[in-house]
């Protein structure tokens, strides 16, 4: 088994931790490598799409080739976890803010995001959160955040912050508006790892 | 959801905040246009500032925060983050960069001290802070008054990299030399270098610094870049690097490419072909005593 990170900017040994952490939990052995150029993606079992800032990074997995093979690694069922710029990159479409920059999507999810959901650093927060798949609640970092606005009817909600949408997932694809890697619980990641796992 | 159950500024945002930055390059700017530059060319981050680095060399005088205006301006043309440098210990200039929704705050030795015997008080904002640092030492007492990033000080404005390449290499050393030590050998260390003990032991279980690291002061091209990725830096400032190059969209392209391919030298050669002259850079020993900004900050 192969869990990909996607290494081109952000907390990307944050991810690697986590996993490597939730995989030690759960008693299973796999390698996790990260993702800085083409023809990794195609050889992992499950991808991650770390934070980051989400311009900088849709343009750079474009320039690097890395955004097609993931488009291929989602049609072939691959597990992928999006969170903050991920689950942006993720998305179908955008708000303003994504249009005004020409953001690139990847388009893996019937989502409509919108980014700085929650505003500026100085409003970024941590919250004890309800997620539907959990039995008590997660406390989530939220920085800079997106949310998602719309979602299609094949998406399922798993945790919202009034009217925004900020965990989901469709098909193969799970998306979070906060930083799961950021925390020592380790409860989300193995939502995860469950779907390569079980 | 009820307002009041979120926790806002906690050193774990602050901190996490910095940790999204990482891999990144953050650019000076000093308009909204350049901003845009930046932007397009993939820049994490901007720093709004009223000159950059090597024009406040050239100008002397007192360099202070930038006007409001321009830093308002500038947030409100980029959906990046938005960095703004404060002068040493002046907190009002501070509260005045949180207030107009800066996402953090750069106290930084390149524009003229306020305060030649203390720092800010950073535990008191909830934005977070990047300080500059010269060692270990410097940068253990910079996080220790709540900043939540460390950037190597370089020499601002030069164009030259040596310094940075000596700051950096400095602050690595020094965390290599804590591996193996007792524990009271490193009580002994952090008494010599001045830092709380809680952070030198938390530095050498975590084998680096506690916070995230970048470099700055003095890279000028995507080779100046990529040293800076190889000697450990968790990404890059680049100040008169970008604006004062002969084609600055260009450079700053090439600037962020080369981060992400610092290890790999023949992507490198390609990246850094055909881009134009960089700036042109004074060498940091031609710089008379008084006009070093390394030293201020202790």
């Amino acid at each position: 088994m192969r869990i990909g990170v996607i290494a081109i900017q952000g907390d990307v040994s944050e991810h690697v931790e986590s996993v490597e952490r939730a995989l030690a939990e759960r008693g299973e052995t796999a390698e996790v490598v990260t993702i800085k150029h083409k023809g990794i993606v195609p050889t992992c079992d499950g991808l991650v799409f770390p934070g980051g800032e989400s311009t900088t990074l849709g343009r750079l997995i474009l320039r690097e080739g890395i955004a097609e093979e993931i488009k291929e690694a989602k049609d072939k069922g691959i597990p992928i976890l999006g969170t903050c710029a991920g689950l942006i990159l993720l998305a179908t479409r955008g708000d303003s803010q994504v249009e005004k920059t020409h953001q690139y999507l990847l388009g893996l999810m019937d989502i409509k995001v919108n980014r700085n959901s929650f505003g500026r650093q100085f409003q970024s927060f941590e919250v004890d959160l309800d997620v539907s798949v959990l039995d008590s609640p997660y406390n989530a970092v939220f920085i800079r955040a997106p949310a998602i606005l719309e979602a299609g009817e094949d998406v399922n909600v798993l945790a919202s912050i009034d009217d925004k949408i900020v965990a989901a997932e469709q098909d193969n694809v799970l998306a979070l508006a906060f930083h799961p890697e950021l925390t020592e619980d380790m409860r989300i990641h193995q939502y995860f790892l469950d779907k390569l796992f079980n | 959801m009820e307002l009041e159950k979120l926790r806002h500024g906690t050193e774990l945002i602050k901190r996490g905040f910095a940790k999204m930055q990482k891999g990144g390059v953050i650019m000076d700017v000093t308009t909204a246009e350049e901003a845009r530059i930046a932007e397009e060319a993939g820049a994490v981050a901007v720093m709004a500032l009223h000159a950059v680095p090597s024009d406040i060399r050239k100008a002397g005088g007192v360099a202070r925060m930038a006007d409001p205006q321009v830093t308002a301006d500038i947030i409100e043309a980029v959906t990046i983050p938005v960095m703004a440098k404060a002068r040493i210990g002046h907190f009002v200039e501070a509260e005045i960069l949180q207030s107009l929704g800066a996402d953090m705050i750069d106290e930084s030795e390149v524009l003229t001290p306020a305060d030649e015997h203390f720092h800010i008080d950073k535990t008191e904002f909830t934005v977070p802070f990047v300080c500059g640092a010269r060692n270990l030492g410097e940068a253990l007492r910079r996080i220790n008054e709540g900043a939540a990033m460390i950037r190597t000080k370089g020499e601002a404005g030069t164009g030259d990299v040596r310094e940075a390449v000596r700051h950096m290499k400095q602050i690595m050393g020094e965390i290599r030399t804590l591996k193996g030590m007792t524990k009271e050998e490193l009580i002994m260390y952090a008494r010599e270098i001045e830092a709380p003990i809680e952070l030198v032991m938390e530095t050498a279980e975590m084998e680096r610094l506690p916070v995230v690291n970048f470099a700055a002061g003095g890279v000028a091209t995507p080779a100046d870049a990529a040293l800076m990725m190889r000697l450990g830096s968790d990404g890059v400032f680049v100040g008169s690097g970008i604006f004062k190059a002969e084609n600055p969209p260009l450079m700053a392209k090439a600037i962020v490419e080369a981060v992400n391919n610092y290890d790999n030298p023949e992507v490198l050669a390609e990246i850094s072909k055909g881009i134009g002259a960089g700036m042109k850079g004074i060498s940091v020993d031609s710089i008379p005593e008084d006009q070093v900004l390394q030293t201020r900050g202790w």
